[in-house]
C-alpha cells in the first residue's frame, strides 16, 4: 500500500496507469462482448471463454513460429481457426445444452474449460509464451510513461474489429438473423430462420472474437495455458455491470475494470492483481443485489 | 428426497438394509489391512465421499449450485496445521523455514494438536460460511454459482500471497509421529468423517430441513410466499456444508503432506470441480447418489491415471462434458425415474374413495404418473 | 364486522406505466370480496403490492391494524395473509404430501425445529387437507406429476395448510375444467364458512364470481371504477363498458 503515496508523488505514474488499463480494456471488451452475445442469442455462459482467447494466442505463436509469416497475421489467421473450432464445438456438444437451464451450461463449457486447459498444456507446455512484434516503445515524460506500440496497435485493431462486428451484426442478413434470434427464438424459426444455423454461426463468431483478441494478447502481452478462466471472470464481470445488449456500456466497463486492474496490481502488489479481479465481480455481483433487494427484486 | 420407501419398508425389508450397511461396513475395515498398498487411494475415495455429500447439500437438495466449496476445504486444511503448528511454535518462523524446521512432538502433542487443528478447522469454515452467507446467499442461480467461483479461485490467489501461511511456497503440516501407522490412522478418520457426515445428513434430510432445502430448491419466491424462513435454511445449510467439508480438507492436508494454496487446498479446478461432478454423476438430490457418483468417478480417475498418464486431465475435462450432457440425471436419479414406485412415488388410494371424488376420476389406477 | 384489511390510495407505477392508481379497497373479516376487471387493468399488481411482493410508491396497506407496505413477503406471510399464483405455483419436485408438510406455519424458527421431524398430527393433517381437495390417492406423487387442474387443487391445498387469516386467491378457476368448478367453488366456500378465511379473489369467470363474492371491486386501467354488491357491480354501464372496450 505503500506505492500508493507514490502516484501522488509522481503524477505521470497514474497516468501510466490508466494507459496501460484501457490498452488492456480494449482486449477485455472484444471477449465481454462475445460473452454477451453468446449468452444474449443462446442462454448460455460461456466459461470456456477465456480459453478461446488463449488459444487464439496459441494459434498465432504457432503460425509465427513455425511459417515465419508476419506476426499481425497471426490475428486473422486465429480469428478463422477458433472460429472452425467453436462451429466444430458447437455442432457436437453446445447444441445439446442450448435448450438446458443455465447451471448445465455453466458446468458442460466449464468441463470444456478444463478440457482445452489442459489440451494447450499438453500440446504447447506450461511456459509463458509472447511474441515479438517487432514494434517499439514510446518514452513520453522523461521516460515516466512509458507505451508499448504493439500494445497501441493491439487496441486500434480491437476497435476496428469491434466496429466490423456492430455493422455486421447491423446491416448483414445474418446479423440481423442473429438479432431476431435473440429476441424471440420461436419467432424466428416460424418466419423461416434456421435458429441452429444462427446459433452454430454465433458461437463460432464468439470464438472467433475471442480468437482474434488472443492473437493481440499474445504479441502485447504473454499467454499460458492456464490463463483462461481469469479472462472468462473479467468478461463476465463486465457483461453483469453493462448489460447484456450494451456495447458502449460494454467497452465503458471494458476500460474501467482494466484501470482498476492496473490500481490494484500496482497498490496492492502484482501477487494479488489476480485475487482482485475474482474479488472484484463478487463484490459488484453483492452490491448489484443489495441495490435489486431494496425494490424486493433479485439479480437474475 | 423421500423416505417412504424405507420407512414403509416390512421386517424382511429393514434386515436386508441393515444387512447392506453391516457388509459396507465390514469392507470398508477390512479393505486397507487386506490391500495396505492401495490405502492412500482408500483414504481419498472416503473424502470424496464427504465432499461430494456436503457438496449435494447446497447444489443437490437446494439449488444452490456453489463453486467454491473449495473455500471451505482449503480453511480447514490450513487452519488444522497452522493450529496444530501454533500450539508448540512459532508459526510465521516455522512456514518461513518452508519444511527446514522440524517440530520434534511427541506422540500425545501430535495427536492432540491434530484433533485441536482439525476442530478449529470445522469452527473456523463455519463462520466463514456464515460471513460469506451474507453476501452470497442473497444471490440466485448463475450468478451465485460464478460468484463463487470467482471466491474459491480467490481464497487460492490470496493464500498464496499470505506470507504468514507461507505464501506461493505452501505449508508442510507437521511430520507425522514415526511410530504410528500413517496410512491406517488416516484412513480410518476419513472413513469415520464419511460415516460421521453421511448420518448427520441423513438425519438432517428427515426432518423439516430437509423439506426446507427442497422448496427453496424448487420454488424459492412460492417459499418464502409461504413464510418459510428461507434465510435461516440457506445459511445453516452452507454452514454444514462447510462444516464437513473443511474437516475433510484437514484430513487431505495429513494425506498429501504438503498444503499448497492453489493446487491443493483451495484446488478450484480439481477438488472444487470433482465435487460438483460426483455429485451430478451419482445423482443430485438424494442420499446415496453423491457416494456413488464419489466411488465411480474416484475409480475412473485411478483408471485414467494408470491408463492415460499425461492425458488424465484431459480426459477428465472431457468426462465432465460428457456427463453434464447425456447423464445430467446422475445414476441414481436414473434409477429413480425409471423405477419410481420403489422409491415411493406412487398412487395410493387406500382410503379414498375413488368413485365419489372427480379429481380422481381421470388418472386412478395409473402409477408413477407421466412427466 | 372490522376490517381486516384495508387499502388506501395505494398506487404503483413501473418506469412510466401506471399499474395502480389511488386504489382504495377494504375486506371484512369473514367476507369474500372479490375483484374483476380486464386485462391489464391491475389486479395482479395490487396483489402483488399487498402481499409485498415489490415496495408500494404511495398509500397504506393495513392488515390487522397493521401496516404491511414496510415489510417483506415472508414476514406479512407470517401474520396470517397468504396467496395463490395465477400461474399456480407448488415444488414440482416434492411430493404432494411433502407440499403439505412444509407448508406448516412457520411463526418461529431455530435451530431445534429445524431439526425435528414433523408429528404425527401434522402428518393427519396434511392427509385430511389432501382429500378434502381429493388429492389424498397422489399424496406421493410428485406433485410435478399432478394435471393442471390438479395442481392448483394443490396450492389451494397448501395454503390451507399454512393456516391463514385471509386468502389472496389469484384467478383460482383459470384452466380448470368447467365440470370441475363446482367443485372448486364449493370448496372455497367450506374454506371460507368452516374454516373461517377470509377471501378476496380476483376472477374472470363471471358465474363464478356472482355465486362467491358477496362484494366486488371493478378495476379497468389501474383505477377503481366501481364496487358493490354483485348484481348492482355487473350492471353498471361502467364496467360492461370497460370489458367491452366502450369510452
Amino acid at each position: 500500500m505503500d506505492n500508493l503515496s507514490l502516484l501522488f508523488q509522481a503524477p505521470p505514474l497514474a497516468l501510466q496507469l490508466v494507459i496501460e488499463g484501457i490498452l488492456l480494456g480494449g482486449i477485455f471488451a472484444l471477449a465481454a462482448y462475445g460473452m454477451a452475445l453468446v449468452w444474449g442469442v443462446m442462454n448460455i455462459i460461456n466459461i470456456v471463454q477465456g480459453e478461446w482467447v488463449v488459444l487464439g494466442g496459441f494459434v498465432a505463436l504457432v503460425t509465427h513460429n513455425a511459417l515465419g509469416t508476419p506476426v499481425m497475421l497471426g490475428i486473422p489467421v486465429a480469428a478463422v481457426a477458433l472460429f472452425a473450432i467453436g462451429w466444430a464445438c458447437y455442432h457436437t456438444i453446445i447444441f445439446r445444452i442450448v435448450d438446458r437451464d443455465l447451471f448445465t451450461s455453466i458446468l458442460a463449457t466449464f468441463g470444456l474449460s478444463i478440457l482445452f486447459q489442459q489440451l494447450m498444456n499438453t500440446v504447447f507446455g506450461s511456459d509463458v509464451r509472447t511474441l515479438d512484434s517487432g514494434l517499439g516503445t514510446w518514452h513520453w515524460m522523461n521516460n515516466m510513461v512509458t507505451v508499448s506500440q504493439t500494445k497501441v496497435v493491439g487496441f486500434v485493431l480491437a476497435g476496428i474489429i469491434a466496429v466490423v462486428l456492430t455493422l455486421f451484426m447491423r446491416n448483414s442478413r445474418m446479423g440481423q438473423a442473429i438479432r431476431a434470434t435473440a429476441q424471440n427464438a420461436r419467432a424466428a424459426r416460424i418466419l423461416g430462420i434456421d435458429t441452429d444455423k444462427v446459433y452454430a454461426f454465433t458461437y463460432g463468431l464468439n470464438a472467433a472474437v475471442c480468437g482474434a483478441a488472443g492473437a493481440i494478447v499474445v504479441m502485447a502481452f504473454t499467454i499460458h495455458p492456464y490463463q483462461g478462466l481469469i479472462y472468462t471472470v473479467r468478461s463476465f464481470t463486465i457483461v453483469v455491470v453493462a448489460g447484456l445488449g450494451n456495447l458502449p456500456g460494454v467497452i465503458a466497463s471494458a476500460f474501467g475494470l482494466g484501470v482498476a486492474e492496473q490500481y490494484a496490481g500496482f497498490t496492492l502488489g502484482a501477487e494479488y492483481q489476480n485475487a482482485f479481479v475474482f474479488l472484484l465481480l463478487v463484490v459488484i455481483l453483492i452490491a448489484r443485489n443489495l441495490k435489486l433487494q431494496r425494490e424486493r427484486k433479485v439479480l437474475r | 428426497m423421500t423416505d417412504a420407501s424405507i420407512s414403509t419398508a416390512g421386517g424382511a425389508g429393514k434386515a436386508k438394509i441393515a444387512g447392506g450397511y453391516s457388509t459396507l461396513l465390514v469392507l470398508s475395515i477390512a479393505a486397507p489391512l487386506l490391500f495396505p498398498a492401495y490405502v492412500t487411494q482408500f483414504t481419498f475415495l472416503w473424502i470424496l465421499v464427504v465432499i461430494a455429500l456436503c457438496w449435494n447439500i447446497m447444489g443437490g437438495e437446494m439449488g444452490y449450485n456453489s463453486f467454491g466449496n473449495i473455500v471451505f476445504f482449503g480453511v480447514g486444511m490450513y487452519t488444522a496445521s497452522v493450529v496444530q503448528v501454533g500450539m508448540f511454535a512459532d508459526v510465521a518462523q516455522y512456514t518461513a523455514a518452508k519444511g527446514g524446521v522440524s517440530l520434534d512432538l511427541t506422540v500425545t502433542q501430535y495427536l492432540v494438536g491434530m484433533g485441536l487443528g482439525i476442530l478449529a478447522g470445522a469452527v473456523l469454515s463455519v463462520i466463514v460460511a456464515g460471513v460469506l452467507g451474507l453476501g452470497m446467499l442473497g444471490l440466485r442461480g448463475h450468478y451465485f454459482a460464478i460468484g463463487t467461483l470467482g471466491l474459491g479461485i480467490a481464497a487460492g490467489e490470496l493464500a498464496a500471497g499470505w506470507e504468514y501461511i507461507g505464501a506461493g511456497s505452501g505449508m508442510v503440516p507437521p511430520q507425522f509421529p514415526a511410530s504410528l501407522d500413517r496410512g491406517n490412522i488416516l484412513y480410518f478418520m476419513s472413513f469415520v468423517l464419511a460415516i460421521a457426515t453421511f448420518f448427520a445428513l441423513r438425519r438432517l434430510y428427515r426432518g423439516r430441513f430437509g423439506l426446507a432445502l427442497n422448496a427453496i430448491r424448487d420454488d424459492e419466491d412460492k417459499a418464502e410466499a409461504m413464510g418459510l424462513h428461507t434465510t435461516l435454511y440457506k445459511t445453516v445449510a452452507w454452514c454444514v456444508s462447510a462444516f464437513f467439508t473443511a474437516m475433510a480438507g484437514a484430513i487431505t492436508g495429513y494425506v498429501v503432506g504438503f498444503i499448497d494454496p492453489i493446487y491443493v487446498a483451495f484446488a478450484g479446478i480439481t477438488y472444487g470441480v470433482w465435487m460438483v461432478l460426483m455429485t451430478v454423476l451419482g445423482g443430485k438430490g438424494t442420499i446415496w447418489g453423491p457416494v456413488i457418483g464419489a466411488a465411480v468417478f474416484h475409480i475412473t480417475q485411478e483408471l485414467f491415471w494408470t491408463y492415460l498418464l499425461g492425458w488424465q486431465r484431459v480426459a477428465l475435462g472431457l468426462l465432465i462434458v460428457l456427463i453434464v450432457v447425456f447423464f445430467p440425471k446422475g445414476i441414481v436419479g436414473y434409477v429413480r425415474d425409471k423405477f419410481p414406485e420403489r422409491f415411493g412415488y406412487k398412487v395410493d388410494a387406500a382410503t379414498a374413495d375413488a368413485a365419489t371424488d372427480p379429481a380422481l376420476g381421470q388418472t386412478a389406477g395409473k402409477s408413477g404418473g407421466s412427466q | 364486522m372490522s376490517a381486516l384489511l384495508e387499502v388506501n390510495n395505494v398506487s404503483k407505477a413501473f418506469g412510466g406505466v401506471v399499474a395502480n392508481q389511488d386504489i382504495s379497497l377494504r375486506v371484512n373479516e369473514g367476507e369474500i370480496v372479490g375483484v374483476i376487471g380486464p386485462n391489464g387493468s391491475g389486479k395482479t399488481t395490487l396483489f402483488n403490492s399487498i402481499v409485498g411482493a415489490h415496495p408500494i410508491d404511495g398509500g397504506s396497506i393495513q392488515f390487522r391494524g397493521e401496516e404491511l407496505s414496510n415489510l417483506r413477503v415472508p414476514h406479512i406471510a407470517r401474520r396470517g395473509l397468504l396467496r395463490t399464483f395465477q400461474q399456480t405455483r407448488i415444488y414440482k419436485q416434492m411430493t404432494c404430501v411433502e407440499n403439505m408438510l412444509i407448508s406448516v406455519p412457520h411463526q418461529r424458527e431455530g435451530l431445534l425445529t429445524m431439526l425435528s421431524a414433523y408429528p404425527q398430527a401434522t402428518y393427519d393433517e396434511a392427509y385430511e387437507i389432501l382429500e378434502f381437495v381429493g388429492l389424498y390417492a397422489k399424496r406421493n406423487l410428485r406433485a410435478g406429476e399432478l394435471s393442471f387442474g390438479q395442481q392448483k387443487l394443490l396450492e389451494f391445498a397448501m395454503a390451507l395448510m399454512d393456516k391463514p387469516k385471509m386468502l389472496l386467491l389469484d384467478e383460482p378457476t383459470a384452466g380448470i375444467n368447467p365440470t370441475l368448478i363446482n367443485g372448486l367453488l364449493d370448496r372455497l366456500q367450506h374454506a371460507n364458512r368452516q374454516l373461517g378465511i377470509t377471501l378476496l379473489v380476483i376472477e374472470h369467470n363471471m358465474r363464478v364470481m356472482m355465486n362467491l363474492a358477496q362484494r366486488i371491486y371493478c378495476l379497468a386501467h389501474g383505477q377503481l371504477l366501481a364496487e358493490g354488491d354483485p348484481e348492482t357491480v355487473r350492471n353498471d354501464h361502467r364496467v360492461v363498458d370497460a370489458y367491452l372496450g366502450g369510452q
